[in-house]
């Protein structure tokens, strides 16, 4: 469960990546593509080269949601619901469980890329734990 | 068969050169029992475990750090026998530790975080890919003796 002090912790590294959204929502993307080639799989209309628009665009989406989750930590459930009818039945991702872990491990990994030292390991605990959180929503409705 | 290219030999060796072995193994070692408290069952005579700070500074988690991530070391002189390397560790995490597997691959994530808050840009994604590859081999070299 997220403690207060995670979600200080959240917020706070959050915050420090003001203007850097997009940038590390494609690069999320791109580490994610590379280090996991089977998740390329969900999006084979999507030119998959790095620095693709559509990969730019999309890391926006995904960063802009999670922005958006953070801002409404204590209902998850109702700031992500949309997100949740939208993977369970129109994109019917493979159980978030796994496909997050890696889109949960690339962010971090590029977190900790830009952030070095100061993604200590409370803030590593309260961010994975977040993604964590977060699948578990997006999982809710898929069966 | 592991095949690993020219390319991939580089960006691990290349890498592994510059980590200080010590701190990086005791970095990710303390990071796996803050991030995913369950792991601390496996090391229940370390003493104070009861705090992020407790375990950071916890000289036998710094210790048993170190060891595992000199292991690890070794798996990188041997890319292509990692089986080999492995099989009486794997053996003996499955017989004397009873460690589930599953903690292995906990374990390589957080290394491969830690490499990237230390490296910063330099841990660029292609260096991550391979790296993600390696702790996924290793942790799969150590699952294999399982029975």
């Amino acid at each position: 469960m997220l403690t207060a002090e995670d979600k200080k912790l959240i917020q706070q590294i959050w915050g420090k990546l003001s203007g850097a959204e997009e940038e590390i929502g494609a690069d999320a993307l791109w580490r994610m593509f590379h280090s996991y080639p089977p998740t390329k799989t969900y999006f084979p209309h999507f030119d998959l080269s790095q620095g693709s628009d559509q990969i730019r665009g999309h890391g926006k989406k995904v960063v802009a949601a999670l922005s958006n989750a953070i801002k409404n930590m204590d209902n998850l459930s109702q700031a992500l619901s949309e997100l949740s009818n939208l993977h369970a039945y129109n994109l019917r991702v493979d159980p978030p469980r796994f496909s997050l872990q890696f889109l949960s491990q690339c962010l971090q990994v590029s977190l900790a890329t830009r952030l070095g030292k100061e993604y200590s390991p409370e803030v590593h605990s309260a961010v994975d734990k977040f993604m964590s959180a977060v699948a578990s929503v997006l999982a809710e409705k898929y069966r | 068969m592991v095949h690993w290219t020219a390319e991939e030999k580089q960006l691990i060796t290349g890498l592994w050169g510059k980590v200080n072995v010590e701190e990086c193994g005791a970095e990710a070692l303390a990071r796996l029992l803050i991030v995913y408290p369950w792991t601390q069952r496996f090391f229940s005579d370390f003493g104070n475990l009861s705090s992020p700070t407790a375990i950071i500074g916890n000289p036998k988690v710094r210790a048993h750090g170190k060891k595992v991530l000199t292991s690890f070391g070794e798996a990188i002189k041997n890319l292509d026998n990692l089986k080999g390397t492995y099989s009486k560790l794997s053996e003996l995490h499955c017989d004397k530790l009873h460690v589930d597997p599953e903690n292995f691959r906990l374990l390589g994530d957080i290394l491969v975080i830690v490499l990237a808050a230390h490296f910063t840009k330099d841990f660029t994604p292609a260096c991550q890919a391979t790296w993600q590859k390696l702790v996924g081999l290793v942790a799969h070299a150590l699952a294999r003796k399982y029975h």
